[in-house]
């Protein structure tokens, strides 16, 4: 498995990564890629409904998407922990019914995550479907296929370009997050101190400057990897969707 | 039958045609650009919605006002656009099954073949030229076995070397096919090649309509084409050719003879002549030892003199077919012409080439 490659360090005698900075790691992909994946759905409908559809208060819809972006992460978490939180309006609800909780748990950095990448992944998908040409919709239609079978035929794969950088930047982004992480779920080793929380508490620690430095340079390293895999991925689909016929 | 009875708002234009198409053969849609053909062809394939009115074809209602409205994948109306419309996503094999409500490898042999685009099968789009594109999109359309194609001028975008290339295709298709098509276009050319019947729009109103021949020669036609290029149509039959030159003749339904190059004779096969007024010219008694083989008898209809008082149309009649000729205002006076006077009209064989010679079907 991965943890056991990293551990083992092939390459060294030495492990290559430290047993808390194996787990910082692999916590951070895992509370990222469950933030993308999960929100992706909504994120496609968001994007849509932006994109191609005309109704009363799109604006204020826009806006109140844009909100994460612009507000104090701080604010989100505290918006998070008082309506999500056990106690919280939506989170009482959904632990009485379903059992799910969020506090203290890496379901919590999972949508603290989630919810300050979402205008990014949608401001991504949403330009994709504006690319678009309706005119290959409406051929589509002529041909026999209902809305939904055009959507899922056509538009959807033209999109692909879009909505694989805006998965990839939403995953930055998430692998990022951290004041309204911190401020949500809090800094729990192992459920939710992800990378950049660890990286806080080491430098919040005198003497651990070394630490600090080694997460600093993994981050450095996974948002590189990423940004080129983003690069890849797109051009990779623009290849087969960029043809205009 | 296609009835169509709507009204549309459209910007400046009032789109309000009142009409039934026949549900066979071409009928070609004819007019300016911005006279509403294309507006007409996406409301009966569904795209647009008419203000009011109603849309049937044959025993199904497409479209009635506020009960009724097919969406267009519900029409089983074939569309080809002006632009190819391909799905650059999908090759050439999957944009031509996209539509296909079930498997039906005959048919898809057949079309295939009828348009020539077995080589094409596992490319892209982006790889073909823009007439094989547009000759995927036409076997697009079929195979969905649409019950009515509609063409938005699908020569339009293409230059003229592959315009001459899919022509053809478009004839053997409306021959082989038993399907109605409503064939957009402002190029007589293609009219006259392909067409049946022809309506002509002018700013979102019909101003003629009926068999190609009648609406070609009606008056109606003269103001929407350049003088330069009035022309008549005449329907005459295949006779035989001649033994010593390379020359075809052709006889008319009054008995007179068309002689015209470059067609291969075949069997009494009849055909539509067009004549340009222009190469036409009258003379009062029949003319003897002249170089011009074409002398057909006739009377003179009706005359109207053009806008600028330069020349004069005259309108001839050669049993049931029209001729028009154009000639100076000068030569009319001094000829005495008026209408009823038997006149013969002359025609150089050399001026009718390949293109102006379409197979009636």
């Amino acid at each position: 498995m991965l943890s056991d490659f990293i551990l083992s360090g092939s390459l060294f005698s030495e492990p290559l990564l430290s047993e808390y900075e194996t787990a910082a790691l692999l916590l951070s992909l895992k509370v990222s890629a469950v933030a993308v994946l999960a929100s992706l759905p909504l994120g496609i409908l968001c994007a849509w409904l932006l994109a191609r559809v005309e109704f009363h208060g799109k604006a204020i819809f826009d806006s109140l998407l844009h909100l994460p972006l612009v507000l104090p992460p701080v604010v989100v978490g505290y918006l998070l922990l008082i309506s999500m939180g056990r106690q919280g309006i939506i989170g009482q609800w959904l632990y009485n019914w379903f059992g799910l909780s969020f506090s203290f748990s890496w379901r919590g950095a999972a949508l603290a995550a989630a919810v300050v990448s979402f205008p990014l992944m949608v401001r991504a998908i949403r330009q994709s479907f504006e690319t678009v040409d309706i005119r290959l919709e409406q051929a589509a239609r002529t041909l026999g296929s209902s809305r939904w079978r055009v959507f899922l035929t056509i538009t959807l794969p033209l999109t692909s370009p879009g909505i694989v950088s805006g998965m990839i930047i939403a995953f930055a982004r998430s692998l990022g997050e951290f004041g309204s992480t911190i401020t949500f779920v809090s800094n729990i080793p192992g459920e939710t101190r992800t990378i950049p929380l660890a990286m806080y508490s080491f430098i919040e620690t005198p003497g651990a400057e070394y630490e600090a430095m080694r997460l600093c340079i993994i981050s450095i390293v996974i948002a590189l990897a990423s940004l080129l895999a983003s690069q890849w991925l797109t051009k990779k689909a623009l290849k087969r969707t960029a043809s205009v016929c | 039958m296609l009835n169509i009875n709507i009204e549309k708002q459209l910007g400046q234009l009032q789109l309000k045609v009142n009409t039934q198409l026949p549900l066979q053969g071409v009928t070609a849609v004819f007019g300016r650009s911005g006279a509403g053909k294309t507006s007409l062809v996406n409301l009966l394939g569904g795209l647009t919605t008419p203000d009011k009115g109603e849309i049937s074809l044959g025993d199904t209602l497409l479209f009635r006002h506020k009960t009724v409205n097919l969406p267009p994948e519900k029409r089983r109306i074939g569309y080809v656009f002006q632009e190819a419309r391909l799905f650059p996503h999908y090759s050439v094999k999957g944009n031509l099954t996209y539509g296909m409500r079930h498997k039906a490898p005959e048919l898809f042999d057949k079309v295939v073949s009828l348009l020539g685009i077995e080589k094409l099968l596992s490319r892209y789009p982006s790889t073909l030229s823009g007439g094989e594109k547009q000759r995927v999109a036409i076997g697009r359309a079929l195979l969905t076995s649409p019950q009515m194609l509609l063409m938005d001028e699908p020569l339009a975008s293409l230059d003229l070397p592959r315009k001459r290339e899919l022509l053809p295709y478009l004839q053997t298709l409306a021959q082989e096919l038993k399907l109605p098509i409503i064939y957009v276009s402002h190029s007589l050319d293609e009219i006259l090649q392909l067409a049946d019947h022809m309506l002509v729009l002018h700013q979102g109103q019909i101003i003629a309509q009926g068999p190609l021949t009648d609406v070609w020669n009606s008056e109606q036609m003269r103001p929407w084409v350049p003088l330069q290029e009035l022309s008549s149509l005449i329907c005459a039959r295949i006779a035989d050719s001649h033994p010593d030159y390379p020359m075809t003749r052709l006889v008319m339904d009054d008995g007179n003879q068309l002689w015209v190059s470059g067609l291969s004779p075949q069997n009494h096969k009849q055909v539509k002549v067009r004549i340009q007024a222009n190469h036409v010219s009258v003379c009062t008694a029949e003319p003897k030892r002249s170089s011009i083989r074409n002398v057909l008898k006739g009377k003179i209809k009706e005359l109207y003199p053009s806008d600028n008082g330069e020349q004069v149309q005259l309108k001839i009649a050669l049993g049931n077919d029209e001729l028009w000729a154009n000639i100076t205002l000068w030569a009319c006076d001094e000829l005495q012409l008026v209408a009823g006077k038997e006149i013969y009209a002359q025609i150089k064989g050399v001026t009718m080439t390949q293109m102006d010679i379409a197979q009636s079907h």
